[in-house]
């Protein structure tokens, strides 16, 4: 039995914003989370994608130890939630159909806007936290390289990204029936990471000239600003601003709302009650939902927004088609790749390198030495084969034993890397290496 | 003059189709017929006014009829112009139904040509009446604009994003209309009352007798006037601004047809005979 790739989480199909925040990491919880989940028996590997979309626990489990419950168990425990009341909205994904929900997470085709190119750089962001605290391990190392690589096929094969239609493109096309003139508006935009900075790209294409960014790392706020023309205001005094902004786009971590209806509602005195608009896509939210009850005051969280997204639905479907071809082919080559991880298939691709290195090494010494007979050139075949059985009897010895009691994995891991069996060209031909030395 | 009138009502209610259709297929075509079947239809109803002033030899907004078909060209001439200067196809689907309903009640009304009452023969008739439709067709458009603002932002506000929502200008937009319209109906309907009590002292020796029309003219003035009033100084505007609009149309309806209908005063000539 080859080990189990898993998946539990929820996303905005499943559950709702409310639901979602509730369950949501924060990237300064994640540390803590992996030694959590590395306590439950039987898992060898995990890591959390934690973004406004969705809430992912990947697992490579050993077979037969463990179960999904465990983890959910984990989810409820860690976020002080009743299993029962998000447990109707998790899916449960394990082997081909977890590989093959990453692959989908990671090329955006899973997301609440197909084709955003958002989701990629959350998903590496979270395998490299998770990687950064050792908490994944040869198998999901693997696949979440695989699946970046899958994310940057599907976006050159297929035109998938060209339609994507992005969350911040349907804040601005909705600010355009708020605002007539947006070349007149002025926006703040509350955070500076990969969202913030497409939503002020778009922003820009729209016409608006004023800008300001605010962020609790005061330092990339001023980058983000530089970036785009605008300038950067400590986070500690971003209200102030409320009188004069028309648009405000947040996007922070922060794990309570940062802008309350108590400050806007005195804002809007000051403003003449000239409109507002926020976009809160933050989960949890940032923006506080009392504020959207305040006359002339709009506001929009991310589930909102899904619905602004129409536009260019056919045609994304249809290029997701193609897509989701791609991604069965990876799958498969994955599966391919974890069956070979058992012990078995690992002793014989290793003795089938070492004798085709072999072969390579005799078949140029003997070209060399015409003058021997066959008689002789038998015996240093034979030579050559013995020396190589024997080599090789060390580490099918211990792939055996290991695999006997359930501790294949890093004899395998070491023995694959050592013999180079994942690549698909050896790195450096051996026969070279032994000229010069 | 009749048929010519019966044939600019064909197409007021031909532009107001065309405008519904627009609301389900929202394809520029149609708001070009629409555009056309008004203009023709408002150059149709210029002509049987300058008909009916020259066979009645005084400006024809005397009675009911005439006030009622008056008030449907000024009203067209203002949404061809809101129309051409904003470039708002979705205003003709909100502001058609009115022109065609005050046509309507005009035919209803006797069409009869009647010999002007004695006191009405004043160069004071032409601009006090002018001055006071004018205004008030604007007012009628102001409430359509303030109908399309309510609509646009309940949808906003409850989240519906769907054809309306695309269809309908931005916000902002149709507040400023609702502000710029003010700015222009106001002093029209203030200079209305003003040369009205300018002609009342020559015609009736009283600047102001608290006659049913004057009195809630009077306060139609005052709704409006607290509207700029409360705009200007601490920022009413968008949903607050689109229901003082709407209270103040519909008091001008009360003043103009109410007032002419229900209750017995000076004005009473324009009644229904």
């Amino acid at each position: 039995m080859r080990d189990l790739i898993t998946v539990v989480g929820m996303n905005h199909k499943t559950a709702p914003v409310e639901l979602r925040e509730k369950l949501s990491f924060q990237p300064d919880q994640l540390p803590y989370s992996f030694e959590r989940i590395r306590e439950i028996r039987g898992v060898k590997e995990c890591a959390i994608l934690s973004t406004c979309n969705r809430v992912e626990v990947y697992n490579v489990l050993r077979p037969q130890t463990s179960d999904l419950d465990t983890i959910c168990a984990f989810l409820a425990d860690f976020h002080q939630v009743p299993l029962q009341i998000f447990e109707p909205c998790l899916y449960r994904f394990s082997d081909d159909k977890a590989i093959r929900h990453i692959f989908r997470v990671a090329s955006s085709l899973d997301s609440m806007v197909v084709g955003e190119p958002q989701i990629l750089g959350q998903f590496k962001d979270a395998y490299g936290l998770a990687a950064q605290y050792k908490a994944t391990g040869m198998i999901l190392n693997r696949l979440f390289h695989k699946a970046f690589s899958v994310a940057k096929r599907v976006r050159t094969e297929t035109r998938i990204a060209n339609s994507a239609v992005s969350i911040s493109f349907a804040a601005v096309e909705l600010a355009k029936k708020i605002f007539d003139d947006l070349s007149a508006c002025r926006v703040l935009i509350i955070g500076a990471g990969e969202m913030c900075e497409l939503a002020a790209k778009h922003f820009i294409n729209a016409g608006i000239r004023d800008i300001y960014i605010t962020n609790r790392t005061f330092s990339r706020a001023i980058a983000l600003a530089e970036d785009f023309g605008g300038e950067a205001i400590p986070f500690e005094t971003f209200g102030s601003l409320f009188e004069k902004v028309d648009i405000i786009l947040s996007s922070t971590g922060a794990p309570d709302p940062i802008v309350t209806a108590d400050v806007v509602s005195k804002a809007m005195k000051r403003r003449k009650n000239r409109p507002m608009f926020f976009i809160d896509i933050a989960v949890p939210r940032d923006v506080e939902e009392k504020v959207h009850t305040l006359s002339n005051v709009y506001l929009y969280d991310i589930d909102d927004l899904k619905e602004v997204v129409t536009a260019n639905q056919q045609e994304r479907e249809k290029e997701a088609k193609k897509a989701e071809t791609i991604i069965e082919e990876e799958v498969s080559h994955f599966i391919q790749w974890m069956d070979h991880l058992e012990v078995i298939p690992t002793i014989r691709q290793m003795r089938e390198r070492a004798d085709e290195l072999r072969k390579v090494e005799l078949q140029k010494t003997l070209s060399k030495m015409k003058d021997l007979s066959e008689k002789e050139k038998q015996a240093i075949d034979r030579l050559t084969q013995s020396i190589v059985n024997k080599l090789l009897h060390g580490p099918s010895v211990l792939l055996k034993q290991t695999g006997e009691n359930g501790t294949n994995d890093y004899a395998v891991a070491i023995v694959r890397r050592m013999f180079h069996l994942d690549d698909t060209d050896p790195p450096v031909s051996p026969s070279k290496k032994n000229n010069i030395s | 003059m009749v048929y010519l009138l019966g044939f600019a009502f064909s197409l007021y209610i031909l532009g107001m189709v065309f405008a519904f259709i627009y609301l389900g297929r929202p394809r520029q075509g149609f708001t070009k017929a629409t555009a056309l079947f008004l203009g023709v239809a408002f150059l149709t109803h210029t002509l049987v006014l300058i008909i009916r002033a020259y066979q009645g030899g005084h400006f024809p907004i005397t009675n009911l009829h005439e006030s009622l078909s008056f008030f449907a060209w000024a009203l067209t001439l203002l949404i061809l112009i809101v129309y051409w200067r904003y470039d708002i196809s979705v205003l003709f689907a909100f502001a058609t139904p009115i022109t065609v309903l005050f046509m309507t009640l005009s035919l209803a009304t006797p069409l009869g040509l009647l010999p002007l009452p004695p006191i009405l023969k004043s160069i004071w008739l032409p601009i006090h009446v002018i001055l006071a439709f004018l205004g008030d067709a604007i007012f009628a458009l102001t409430f359509c604009v303030s109908i399309m603002y309510l609509v646009q932002e309940n949808r906003i506000k409850q989240k519906k994003m769907g054809r309306m929502m695309t269809l309908l200008p931005s916000l902002t937009l149709l507040d400023q209309l609702n502000y710029r319209l003010l700015t222009f109906g106001f002093p029209l309907l203030t200079l209305g009352i003003i040369t009205g009590s300018i002609w009342a002292e020559y015609a009736w020796g009283s600047y102001w007798s608290w006659d049913p029309k004057e009195t809630w003219s009077l306060i139609t003035w005052l709704v409006y006037a607290a509207l700029l009033h409360q705009r200007l100084t601490v920022g009413w505007r968008g949903r607050k601004a689109a229901w003082v609009a709407i209270i103040g149309f519909v008091l001008i309806l009360f003043t103009f047809l109410g007032v002419n209908l229900l209750l017995s005063g000076l004005h009473s000539y324009g009644r229904w005979s």
